[in-house]
């Protein structure tokens, strides 16, 4: 059983702060962590090589070079071998541009039998790499997976739905995106940890792989940014300032219209 | 090759691309910006640099020949026999556009004897609804799904394809969008069209709420965008709208599937989902303890209301995480969100800000909750709150 | 303060940190209320190599030594005291045979130890023999190839739930401390039976046992040294291990700092918070100091140790009653600062406080600790007389 889990650094964003002075980010002492979601990626292909009883587990990013780290950190949770792909010409890319990259790492690296992805990733949350990387490979997938186990050579997927779940027989080479209630994520060992820090990373850039230099990067993202903002803050709200018996009929009287008319 | 470049010559050092820059892209090296491995070419630096020191290049590519596609179109999402709300409000939205853009509007309907909800999305705006009824798709698989859905837009070729941020709208979307190659915007809070250029603004939080962004999709057709359930308002309801059901047939090959679908597990513990609620009253650390959260309770009650928390009061183990709203609990949008004894933490704030009206209460008249609402009540909780219970129940 | 760890040592340090906060963290407080053993958090040690932080390579273990012991169980006590012995006391047991074993002895006992397959525990405290460890009853007969016990040993932390015990038996009736010696016996032996389980004040996460021994035989294979060096086994395994007690009491105490000034910073009273009112600042500089002047003793008698000098008697023993005095004092300013909040459960001081005590008693009383290095220090003035200064 050969597993690849795709992985994105993200800023650990709950810490994101807006300075409402100057309308930037506050993106000081904010670190970087492996996107929560794919973290449950990674244990549920550690769990898959187990219960295969054997194989290899491939994490693979794109990304600026600081994006080793969470490589790393993934190499000492017991991940056997990572990849990052690293440019400047992958600047820019949207999630049509990062599928496409992704998909060309994955046909560069061969072959497997499972690839996997964490739902969403927490600064973009568009959710959008995973399905886009199994059109381009040309295999099945199934997203928001809670379950996930191995059948012969086929495996069982439940897919989490707004209602429930679908139960999926889904043929391998397959791709799965995967929610937290599908696992447990480990902890790092130590030896884990020792190996990881002395484990060579492969990097591959774009003359490494078969790519049409159209499609990859800002020029072959078919969204762009137009403009960015901070959202507007309501200003002119209306606040009562006074003793209980004043403040509290003034705002039934707004409430009660909306009450009535709106909902 | 698209680059971005600092003209040395002209940088002063003054740092404003570095406070602009969202990614951490830029710093200084002897005075003069440098631009990072982590760049991202979002040119957010640009316009802040009073000294026109950086220049992005952007570079020409083929479009391709936009004037060949027309119309708005909403994929209607049906589970079981049963539309989903989304795609009432989807159509909602689709018609504003639609109009604006002089088009018509169009749905589209797959799954096995699914026919007779055509009606409804014509009542709910829709001009056309395209149907493909075949007993493959009796079930959502993604395979099928995104096969017919790109076959039917290689069809007909329309500018604008909206779909509802659910489960199932998530998992197909991408791989439609993937197949006909053209952009994607998830999640989208705001739809609006650019008169001169005939653009479809989409905006949508970024970095989790803090930061908005405005995505366009210049060269590719059509632009396709996903948006969350409750964020835009459907349309009554009219039977006596007329619009044209039109039946496609698709080649056996296109519903072909590798997954099987072997069957649907309700699930039984579904918690309350706040998340579907139009009112929302929630409590914070204001309330100083578990014991006072009736009062919270029962003005929700009193309006009819779901019951909803701040970090601060989950984390204490006052309420339950499923109550729980902000960034890292849920994200609501109801008609109405009171908020008491909540001072207004930014991760408060994203999970909530977009709500139609919002009413705090608190007793700290600097409280940042106070920037966010559109009423608000400077007083204490525990006299507060039982007088406005009282006087809703009253009149309502 | 920077004390100058190897990159192995940051790694190991930010591991435990990682395991006390993301795994002992959300059932500290269950625990310490059920006394139920912490097999949970055992198996996530194990599993992250923990239990192999003091065995040598060549056993399966990290290489480390008591330095690394201290960083592993101070960050876990920083947590739950409690929790942090179910991998303490473990070394406590693993010890004697890590000093006195055999190749053959470390071959087999060792390995599932540092996989954390197996605990250990050690056993040297009887109803009758406490800090005069010269009393202890337990007996131990040869009888052909195999040593027959009989006795009851008292506390025994990790009892019960351990696979391997230390054991300090009396060979000799009459021959006092030279009359004494350490045997391995395993858990499953015919005639080892496990009494009463203890209901403590604190480190209640851990198991307090009595081990009751009847005519219990063990092969004579699983004598450690030779007969008659049992007091010499508890003392040099004591000599290693305190300053991991010490560490577990700078743990301790540095858990409680960090409670008492994160709710000072927030907790306001007359309209500011407590923390900017100097009579709460005095005291937060007290418990900081205290804490890191134990910290510096601790990591120095740990290096001592693992340098390989002889005499460290005296060294532990300072680490070990100046640390848990240290743990005591900072526990209990702790709970004043959160006043009426910390005698609650709802906050975790008063365990810590709870948990404290004990590091004040157990591996040796602070009195004995005391009468270890008075008696060290007066012997070395006499020998620097003898040499005639």
């Amino acid at each position: 059983m050969n597993v690849l889990v795709l992985i994105k650094q993200v800023p650990d964003t709950t810490d994101v702060r807006i300075d409402r002075e100057t309308n930037t980010l506050i993106r000081e002492g904010v670190p970087s962590i492996i996107n929560p979601f794919d973290t449950y990626a990674i244990e549920e292909g550690l769990r898959l090589r187990e219960s295969a009883g054997g194989g290899t587990v491939t994490v693979m990013s794109m990304g600026p070079p600081q994006v080793e780290g969470a490589l790393r950190e993934a190499l000492a949770l017991g991940v056997d071998d990572a990849i990052l792909l690293s440019d400047r010409a992958f600047a820019g890319s949207d999630t049509w541009a990062t599928s496409y990259t992704l998909a060309a790492g994955i046909r560069k690296r061969g072959e497997f039998d499972v690839v996997l992805c964490g739902k969403q990733a927490i600064d973009g949350d568009t959710a959008q790499v995973g399905p886009g990387v199994a059109k381009l490979l040309g295999i099945p997938q199934v997203a928001y997976v809670r379950k996930l186990t191995l059948d012969g050579k086929r495996c069982i997927a439940e897919r989490m739905m707004e209602d429930g779940s679908d139960v999926l027989g889904v043929p391998l080479p397959a791709l799965f995106t995967v929610v937290k209630e599908i696992n447990e994520p480990r902890l790092p060992s130590l030896k884990g940890k020792m190996k990881a820090k002395k484990a060579e990373i492969t990097v591959w850039g774009v003359s490494d792989l078969e790519v049409d230099d159209s499609e990859i990067g800002l020029d072959g993202s078919p969204t762009r940014v137009k403009t960015i903002f901070a959202p507007e803050l309501r200003t002119n709200g209306i606040v009562f300032q006074g003793e209980v018996d004043e403040t509290v009929p003034l705002l039934v009287k707004e409430l009660v219209p909306i009450l009535k008319t709106e909902i | 090759m698209s680059s971005i470049e600092v003209l040395e010559e002209r940088c002063v050092g003054c740092e404003l691309c570095i406070k602009a820059c969202l990614y951490d892209a830029i710093e200084m090296r002897d005075g003069i910006a440098v631009i990072k491995d982590n760049c991202t070419l979002c040119g957010a630096c640009v316009e802040p640099c009073k000294f026109d020191a950086i220049i992005l290049r952007q570079e020409k590519r083929e479009a391709v020949e936009l004037s060949d596609y027309r119309g708005v179109w909403v994929v209607a999402e049906q589970r079981a026999g049963v539309l989903h709300d989304v795609s009432f409000e989807l159509l909602g939205k689709g018609r504003e556009l639609a109009e604006e853009l002089s088009v018509e509007l169009s749905a589209v309907l797959l799954g096995s004897g699914v026919e007779d909800l055509a009606p409804q999305l014509i009542a709910r705006g829709a001009d056309r609804v395209y149907v493909v009824d075949e007993p493959e798709l009796e079930h959502f698989l993604d395979e099928p799904y995104s096969n017919v859905v790109a076959e039917l837009i290689g069809r007909h070729s329309p500018e604008i394809v909206l779909t509802g941020a659910t489960s199932m709208g998530r998992s197909l979307i991408p791989r439609v969008a993937v197949q006909v190659k053209t952009g994607l915007t998830a999640d989208c809070t705001g739809l609006a069209i650019d008169d001169k250029e005939r653009l479809l603004l989409q905006t949508r939080p970024a970095f989790g709420g803090n930061i908005m962004a405005t995505i366009i999709c210049p060269d590719f057709r059509p632009q396709m965008a996903t948006v969350r359930h409750k964020v835009m308002s459907a349309l009554d309801a009219d039977p006596s709208r007329k619009g044209e059901i039109v039946r496609e047939k698709m080649d056996a090959v296109l519903l072909e599937s590798k997954v099987e679908y072997i069957e649907f597990v309700k699930d039984l513990t579904q918690t309350i989902n706040i998340a579907d609620a139009d009112i929302i009253v929630s409590g914070g650390r204001g309330l100083g303890g578990p014991e006072n959260f009736h009062l919270v309770e029962e003005l929700a009650e009193a309006m009819g209301g779901a019951v909803g928390a701040s970090r601060a009061a989950v984390d204490a183990g006052w309420v339950p995480y499923s109550h729980q709203v902000g960034q890292t609990g849920k994200t609501v949008q109801p008609k109405l969100y009171i908020a008491c004894g909540i001072s207004g933490a930014v991760q408060h704030l994203a999970g909530m800000q977009s709500s139609k009206t919002i009413v705090a209460i608190n007793k700290d008249p600097d409280a940042p909750i106070f920037h966010a609402a559109t009423y608000g009540i400077v007083g204490d909780l525990f006299d507060v709150l039982p007088a406005l219970t009282k006087s809703l129940k009253a009149e309502l | 303060m920077d004390h100058f760890l190897t990159e192995e040592q940051e790694m190991l340090k930010e591991l435990c940190a990682q395991i006390a906060r993301e795994k002992i963290l959300p059932m500290r407080e269950e625990l310490d209320e059920s006394g139920e053993f912490p097999w949970e958090i055992v198996k996530v040690l194990a599993e992250s190599d923990i239990y192999g932080v003091y065995i040598p390579e060549e056993y399966g273990g990290f290489g480390g030594g008591a330095f690394e012991m201290c960083i592993a169980t101070e960050e876990l006590s920083k947590v739950c005291g409690g929790i942090s012995l179910a991998f303490a006391a473990s070394a406590l047991g693993a010890y004697p045979i890590l000093l006195f074993g055999s190749d053959e002895q470390k071959r087999k006992y060792l390995p599932p130890l540092a996989a954390g397959e197996k605990l250990a525990a050690f056993a040297l405290t009887e109803a009758n023999a406490g800090s005069d460890a010269g009393a202890i009853e337990t007996r131990a007969e040869l009888d052909g190839d195999e040593y027959v016990i009989n006795g009851t040993k008292q506390w025994i932390t990790n009892g019960g739930e351990a696979d391997i015990y230390s054991v300090i038996v009396r060979t000799k009736k009459s021959a006092g401390l030279r009359g004494i010696s350490a045997l391995i016996v395993e858990k499953d032996t015919p005639g080892l039976t496990f009494g009463k389980r203890e209901n403590k004040m604190g480190i209640r996460a851990s198991t307090t046992r009595e081990l009751i021994f009847q005519d219990c035989r063990v092969p004579k294979e699983n004598l450690l040294g030779r007969e008659g060096m049992g007091f010499m086994v508890a003392m040099r395994t004591f000599d290693k291990s305190r300053p991991g007690v010490a560490s577990q009491a700078v743990g301790i105490a540095q858990g409680a700092l960090d409670e008492a000034v994160r709710y000072a910073r927030h907790r306001e009273q007359f309209g500011q918070p407590v923390a900017s009112f100097q009579a709460i600042q005095f005291m937060i500089a007290d418990m900081a100091t205290q804490i890191e002047a134990a910290r510096s003793l601790v990591y120095s008698a740990a290096r001592l140790v693992d340098s390989g000098a002889k005499d460290v008697g005296k060294a532990s023993a300072m680490a070990k009653v100046f640390a848990s005095d240290v743990a005591m004092k900072v526990t209990v300013d702790a709970v004043q600062i959160l006043g009426g909040y910390g005698y609650m459960k709802e906050y975790p001081v008063e365990k810590m406080m709870r948990d404290a005590k004990i590091t004040q008693i157990y591996e040796g009383t602070n009195q004995i600790q005391r009468s270890i290095i008075g008696s060290a220090v007066i012997k070395e003035s006499a020998a620097e007389e003898r040499k005639g200064k």
